[in-house]
């Protein structure tokens, strides 16, 4: 039985996009979620995850086809059992990286991986979302826990769901950054002198964009948009690293080509860490009787259809912190020497998922309870994991938190989601013997670490703000003075 | 000669000797190794210099006949053909010794001979009259061997009437009869001249076009020509037999292009197999370097072609199609620039292709094929030469000049060009393709009256449905 899939909505008012790559080719087995196109929108290149499974019989549309919201894209044939155990394989892979002998009857298994950048890393992922908690998207929650061995395996990841909220330490990859880029395609419109010094300077000349009539590129234009990529605009300049070693000269190697969001991921973080001088400030917060109350309400948040976690406590606690420190919610435009204030608190939160780090966006933080936090955040990782976050939801945000807590750690140094100029790094907390002027407790203590960007954050507002979000933590009374 | 140098070059056609000469007016340290006398390759030697120069002569031979048209009768042409193969040695020589000579001004090492690799470091060169090959070691290495015609397959016939470009291009006589197995741009060129001389031409040609790769618009206006000069083109054809007889070398065809009552067996005084050209790329002891080499036998190279091995670099004929001088030429400097440390790449959006026959043909950039095979939507826009003030006094009004544009941007994405002196006139629109010009811009520059380079502003005049001199009348909205 043969299945259409046509072009999923997007997100808001995106209704087309061109074809940038087509990642299957008719006789690959593709997975449910599995990327199977790269689509550029008028916001963003993104990878369309496919929704049916099987083997691909046709494909509909080629490379540079610009196609609408319900097209069909290819139609794949019900692979039976072949194509549902290659799917279901890899989330089972250990390590990952290499592609797990197929049953006899799978579709080529090499050529699947090698023609979808995506799949290793899922693979790789779901090794770790193994050793992870198994919801770790909320991974704080099981925390409290943490001196048992292993969590109950009472809910198994499902297949092509990676559950965790890990590398909290990268930032998110740029949905939403004007230039992307188009590594094919046709050339340019700019003079040999114009590509030679857009070559020099390590520009793509594909991604400028041009000021001239038919958007023909001029040295003004290669020019301005270096400094848009150092002043923080646009896309980074990709100055060309050293060159590469000869690897094979001390063994095998094997070489992938990076999915399109871990190309992003690197641009945008490059350009973070490049042109934000970060500062990070660690601190601890006495959570025993947050933690009280977590369990306390956790069946009211289940019942709305959520689960109370640290991440929707810190949340909520961040949204008060936000308002009370605005130019911790703030972006700094160095080209026009101001500091933009945000007035609405929208908060990012970095998700891991099988095609990489994603970070959508809890909109108004500030206006919503703890109760309804956990609802909005289940419902986010969740869209994230399945790859069903529009650009929207990914858009907007003032501020982010990481939550590496479900895997461990005592503390990190995340960096900062650039135009943002702070981001909060949650690591794994446990009872430790703190000494209350008489003897010493345990109290369960729960590391904080906080990036910001120097240029707008002094080193004593950094600690405040920590201060007082540690504070708030011990003392949710706090948050109402 | 010295024992080591900073960049070798090997090979000194027009992409070795420009390489050479760039890397040593950046200051390198160059030596530069080839079999002949002087710099030039096969483009100088027996390629592009000579076969134009003969062009010229059938030039003025097909105009001196054209001019009884116009009331000037000079009569028949009598032909010295020592004296036209002096003429043509002549440019040549003095060409090749000019080479020569800003080689040595600029300190270049210029040894006559041939080399091959000891390995990533080192050359084992082998000097003209001598047994033992000396060593050189470089720092960096740019091969320029360039290509050699192919040869027929399956055709084992060695003789004197059976010729290549090169031999053709000695003019050893004027054959009565010459048949040309080829339909490319070497083959058409040297039957122009041998039919300008008095020969009588047959062409051949495997597939159902001449020039194949050529926008079809553009060669029916020369194939037309062609076919007025020659015995006959045969196109779907094939030569599957040749054997020399008393009276020349008898020839066999089969294909679906001969006539059903034509000979299947026709004997021609000379044969000139003109089937394309191949990469010289088995230098020896290639092997002992990382260097790869395709299926084709091209020498393969990345972008600012640096070949697998580090130290050495590829350009020209050897690394791959248009196997054209200025592709190699441009090639050469980029290969160099990248040996000084510049980041560079080989990245034209044209290069221009000439066939200098009567008319010439040129083009460059996107072609309506391949536009049509990449399925990308162009508006094409052609300018007849009939409306052409100037060429009507060239009494030349069978040429054509034809523009292929993005039809949002207006952009240039293609110029195709037939009549006499394409060749010149193709290179505004290498320009305007390389400048990303659009319609507007060319249209907007003044052109000199009359000449036929106002053929390109009035087919971007055509664009807008605005050229002086062609009226199409307004499609009704």
């Amino acid at each position: 039985m043969s299945t259409d899939f046509t072009l999923p909505e997007l997100g808001e008012n995106v209704t087309a996009g061109d074809v940038v790559r087509v990642l299957v080719a008719p006789g690959d087995s593709v997975a449910k979620d599995q990327p199977v196109l790269e689509l550029e929108t008028d916001k963003a290149t993104i990878e369309v995850p496919s929704s049916v499974a099987g083997t691909v019989k046709d494909i509909r549309v080629k490379q540079g086809e610009r196609i609408k919201v319900g097209q069909v894209v290819l139609t794949v044939e019900d692979g039976g059992a072949g194509a549902a155990k290659a799917a279901t394989a890899k989330p089972a892979g250990d390590e990952g990286a290499k592609p797990k002998p197929q049953p006899a009857g799978a579709p080529v298994e090499g050529g699947l991986s090698q023609k979808s950048p995506g799949q290793g890393e899922a693979a790789a992922s779901s090794g770790g979302a193994k050793r992870a908690k198994e919801d770790a998207g909320q991974g704080l929650a099981d925390q409290p826990e943490a001196q048992q061995a292993e969590p109950a395996p009472e809910s198994k990841p499902r297949r092509g769901e990676v559950v965790d909220i890990s590398r909290g330490a990268r930032a998110t990859p740029a949905p939403a950054a004007s230039a992307e880029t188009v590594d094919q395609g046709p050339a340019a419109p700019a003079a040999p002198s114009v590509r030679r010094l857009a070559r020099e300077l390590g520009v793509d000349i594909r991604r400028v964009p041009g000021s001239g009539p038919g958007g023909r590129i001029s040295t003004d234009d290669v020019q301005a948009f270096v400094r848009g990529a150092l002043a923080g605009g646009g896309a980074p300049a990709t100055a060309a690293p050293g060159a590469l070693p000869d690897f094979t000269k001390w063994g095998e190697i094997e070489r992938k080509p990076m999915s399109n969001i871990r190309r992003k991921t690197a641009e945008h973080l490059s350009s973070a860490w490049n042109q934000i001088p970060h500062v990070t400030q660690h601190d601890k917060a006495d959570i025993t009787a947050v933690e009280e109350l977590r369990k306390k309400y956790g069946p009211q948040a289940e019942k709305a259809g959520g689960k109370l976690t640290m991440t929707a406590i810190a949340l909520k606690i961040t949204a008060t912190a936000l308002q009370r420190f605005p130019q911790f919610n703030a972006s700094a435009d160095m080209a026009r020497n101001e500091i933009v204030y945000r007035k609405s608190v929208h908060v990012g939160v970095a998700v891991d998922t099988p095609r990489g780090l994603l970070v959508p966006v809890i909109r108004d933080v500030d206006r919503k309870g703890v109760i309804e936090l956990a609802v909005d955040l289940a419902n986010v990782s969740e869209k994230a994991r399945a790859g069903k976050l529009s650009l929207d939801e990914m858009q907007g945000g003032g501020f982010t938190i990481t939550n590496l807590g479900g895997i461990g750690g005592t503390s990190f140094t995340p960096i900062v989601n650039w135009p943002e100029v702070a981001i909060l790094g949650i690591s794994r907390g446990g009872f430790e013997p703190v000494y209350d002027g008489k003897s010493f407790q345990p109290r369960l203590m729960l590391p904080l670490s906080l990036s910001y960007d120097h240029r707008v954050i002094d080193g004593a507002d950094g600690a405040r703000f920590l201060r007082w979000i540690v504070d708030a933590l011990e003392q949710p009374f706090v948050m109402s003075l | 000669m010295p024992q080591s140098t900073q960049v070798v070059v090997i090979g000194a056609g027009p992409g070795g000797y420009a390489a050479a000469f760039y890397a040593a007016d950046l200051g390198m340290q160059v030596a530069l190794v080839d079999p002949a006398v002087n710099p030039g390759g096969v483009c100088l030697y027996r390629g592009c210099i000579p076969s134009k120069a003969l062009l010229h002569v059938a030039d003025v031979l097909n105009e001196a006949r054209h001019a009884e048209a116009w009331g000037v009768t000079f009569g028949a042409p009598k032909i010295d053909i020592d004296k036209l193969r002096a003429f043509k040695t002549k440019v040549v020589n003095q060409l090749t010794g000019g080479l020569g000579q800003l080689s040595k001004q600029r300190k270049i090492t210029y040894i006559q001979g041939t080399a091959g690799f000891r390995d990533a470091r080192t050359l084992e060169i082998t000097r003209e009259g001598q047994s033992q090959p000396e060593m050189l070691t470089f720092e960096h290495a740019i091969i320029a061997t360039g290509s050699r015609p192919s040869t027929l397959p399956g055709v084992t016939l060695q003789s004197p009437r059976l010729m290549d470009s090169t031999s053709a291009l000695e003019v050893p006589d004027v054959p009565g009869s010459l048949l040309v197995v080829g339909g490319g741009y070497i083959g058409l060129e040297l039957g122009t001249v041998y039919a300008a001389l008095g020969t009588k031409v047959t062409v051949v040609e495997m597939t159902p076009g001449l020039l194949p790769g050529a926008d079809r618009d553009l060669v029916n206006v020369l194939a037309r020509r062609i076919e007025s000069m020659s015995e006959a083109v045969l196109l779907n054809t094939k030569v599957v037999a040749m054997k020399e007889g008393k009276n020349g070398i008898a020839v066999t065809f089969e294909g679906e292009g001969l006539p059903a009552d034509a000979p299947k067996e026709r004997t021609f005084d000379r044969v000139l197999v003109s089937v394309g050209r191949r990469p010289n790329s088995a230098v020896p002891g290639l092997d002992r370097t990382r260097v790869k080499v395709s299926a084709r036998g091209f020498i393969e190279v990345d972008p600012a072609r640096r070949t697998a091995e580090p130290s050495i670099y590829a350009i020209g004929d050897v690394v791959g199609e248009p196997m054209l001088a200025h592709k190699a030429s441009h090639e050469g400097r980029v290969a160099v620039e990248s040996i000084a440390g510049e980041r560079v790449a080989f990245e034209p959006l044209a290069i221009p292709a000439v066939v200098f026959t009567d008319p010439e043909l040129a083009w460059c950039g996107l072609t309506e094929t391949d536009a049509q095979k990449q399925k990308r939507e162009v508006t094409v826009t052609r300018f007849p030469w009939a409306a052409s003030g100037r060429a009507l006094t060239l009494d030349r009004s069978d040429g054509m000049t034809k523009l292929i544009l993005d039809p949002k941007t207006e952009r240039v994405l293609g110029v195709g060009i037939v009549g006499p002196g394409a060749g010149e006139l193709i290179a505004e629109g290498v320009l305007a393709v390389e400048m990303g010009a659009n319609a507007t811009d060319v249209r907007m520059t003044i052109h000199p009256h009359p000449t036929l380079s106002e053929t390109i502003m009035e087919s971007a005049e055509v664009f807008f449905g605005q050229a002086t001199h062609v009226y199409r009348p307004r499609k009704k909205a």
